[in-house]
């Protein structure tokens, strides 16, 4: 029981956090907000069949949404070691896992506040959402990012300073974005890039959400749900154990 | 009984022994201080029985419990504070000590009656809903070691509790020491470089340099036991004098830092005016002269043959294996 109260704390303090934090709110929405507009807009001459290709990018942008608030908050381990909070909260009771668990589903659930908000601009895009597939949508997004959020955690808990953590999410959510078949239809990609795409893990998210959310997809929903769910179960158990092995 | 006992702990760092082959007992109830100076080892000592670091070699038990193999209930038996600040500065007061009671499991019917008690012993009540951000240096103390208490901890060990705070904050940091120690039925074991605090709060104090205990006793039965006043001198020209003065027949301990001569002596005030003599007669010039009691800081001296402030740069590597720790 003790350890469902420890994971419950541990999630709140990222909520609390995150919520007193209007800036970072704002900040991380502009920027999917833009891709939306100006590269939906500036490419609405592109027609995909009967699709526009503002409507078909738009899974893409809510899959890149939850990429970097899910990744960055990895960060809060590496703060919070710097701030001497990791040594309190390590020298509790508790298991490491359960410090672990809340710590990703404090960065799942600020992704998703993130995430359903871009989603919501479904309806000043025109595209139609019901009730049915929003759960979906949003069933999805928590596949996605708490997979991104333990990629985020391993991260975090195998370096030291905050500036190496920049450079290599930098590094890392680039090309992860790129090529995921976000910006593109990935049947109609020259074969190379086809091929990278398909080793890139989060290219089965975009497909997934794409998938759920406007019904168009390069690859079945069975295999990119299949592909991204274990995926995420991979992360997670790398996480958790590279998390119990930190010092 | 005791609530803590120590058998031969050594931690070794690359082969440097930061704590060595320690062996001590503390009484439940006791407030018991380590003190020493920098990289003598407090920190990583406190850390092996808090659970943090393994021992290389050794073990202790805390309220009955083994520090490596029963790590889960000690670690339910203490509360900490650490020498560098843990608190998260974005929650306020309140919301650091809830996530605390949260995860050391304090029943939730008990929870809120708790955290406004400790929150009263540290007369934080009032600042309490405000973000940690806002608040000073010895707030923060004061709300750590609120903390430390929320879930009912047998011991508590406070590491360097006045460590950066200035000299009026330090005091009243030790005014609720005092106040916490008869009031939670707690034993504490506190750190610290300042010899004036193990003075002030310790019943028993341990003497540790170079990760060894010196000497342990009630910080007036090792002030007595140098059996004497101290009197310090000025001198220019020392070369030889304090040579000299060893030779003298009332004198039991000549300790030389910089140009200031420390003699230990039974009689200081008869002393004082045959000292002054004797080191014009050998051609110093006794710039200055002051006579006291012995503290804490000259049983350091005593011990140690260094004063306690004087070791910083003397061992960087051992700050160094702090600092990691």
């Amino acid at each position: 029981m003790s350890e469902v109260e420890a994971v419950y704390r541990i999630w709140l303090r990222e909520i609390i956090r995150y919520w007193r934090d209007k800036s970072r709110i704002v900040s991380s929405f502009v920027q999917p907000v833009l891709f939306l507009l100006v590269l939906g807009g500036g490419f609405s001459f592109v027609r995909l069949g009967s699709l526009n290709y503002q409507t078909f990018l738009f899974p893409g942008i809510v899959a890149m949404s939850l990429v970097g608030i899910s990744i960055s908050s990895g960060i809060s381990v590496i703060w919070d070691r710097e701030f001497g909070i990791l040594k309190e909260i390590l020298v509790a009771p508790v298991s490491r896992t359960s410090i672990f668990v809340g710590k990703a589903l404090g960065g799942c659930v600020t992704a998703l506040i993130q995430g359903v908000i871009v989603l919501s601009l479904a309806f000043l895009l025109g595209v139609p959402l019901t009730v049915g597939s929003f759960i979906l949508s949003v069933g999805s997004m928590v596949i996605i990012s708490l997979g991104l959020v333990s990629i985020g955690l391993i991260i975090a808990s195998l370096i030291e300073t905050i500036e190496s953590f920049g450079v290599i999410m930098n590094f890392l959510i680039f090309p992860l974005i790129f090529l995921s078949g976000a910006f593109y239809p990935l049947q109609e990609a020259p074969e190379w890039l086809k091929i990278v795409s398909y080793f890139n893990p989060l290219t089965y998210g975009v497909e997934l959400l794409r998938s759920v959310i406007i019904n168009v997809s390069s690859i079945p929903l069975s295999l990119s749900f299949t592909i991204a769910s274990l995926f995420s179960l991979v992360s997670i158990l790398v996480g958790g154990l590279a998390f119990n092995r930190q010092k | 009984m005791h609530v803590i006992e120590v058998f031969n702990l050594t931690k070794e760092f690359n082969g440097l022994k930061a704590v060595n082959n320690v062996s001590l007992s503390i009484e439940e109830g006791e407030v018991f201080g380590l003190l020493g100076p920098n990289g003598a080892g407090k920190t990583t000592f406190i850390s092996m029985l808090c659970t943090l670091l393994r021992p290389t070699s050794g073990t202790a038990r805390v309220n009955g419990f083994d520090i490596v193999k029963q790590q889960g209930e000690v670690r339910k038996s203490i509360g900490i504070v650490f020498q560098e600040p843990s608190l998260d500065n974005r929650l306020t007061g309140r919301e650091n000590l809830e996530m605390h009671a949260g995860l050391y499991g304090v029943p939730k019917a008990e929870r809120k009656k708790r955290i406004e008690e400790v929150l009263e012993l540290v007369a934080l009540s009032d600042r309490a809903d405000e973000l940690v951000k806002t608040y000073s240096g010895g707030m923060k103390r004061r709300l750590e070691i609120a903390r430390g208490l929320i879930h009912y901890p047998k011991v508590l060990f406070l590491d360097e509790p006045t460590l950066g705070l200035d000299p009026q904050t330090r005091e009243h940091i030790w005014e609720y020491i005092k106040k916490l120690a008869e009031r939670e039925h707690i034993t504490i074991l506190l750190t610290t470089h300042y010899m004036e605090e193990a003075d002030a709060l310790c019943n028993r104090v341990a003497i540790m340099d170079y990760g060894e205990i010196k000497v342990l006793d009630t910080p007036e039965a090792l002030k007595n036991s140098l059996e004497g006043d101290v009197i310090s001198l000025e001198v220019d020209k020392s070369e030889g004098v304090a040579e000299k003065i060893k030779g003298l027949e009332e004198v039991k301990k000549v300790h030389v830092i910089n140009s200031t001569i420390f003699i230990t002596v039974k009689n200081a005030e008869s002393f004082a005016p045959k000292i002054l003599e004797f080191v014009k007669g050998n051609g110093g010039v006794v710039k200055a002269i002051s006579i006291r009691k012995p503290s804490l800081g000259d049983v350091f001296l005593h011990y140690t043959g260094r004063e306690i402030r004087e070791e910083k740069a003397e061992r960087p590597e051992m700050e160094r294996f702090r600092r990691r720790v």
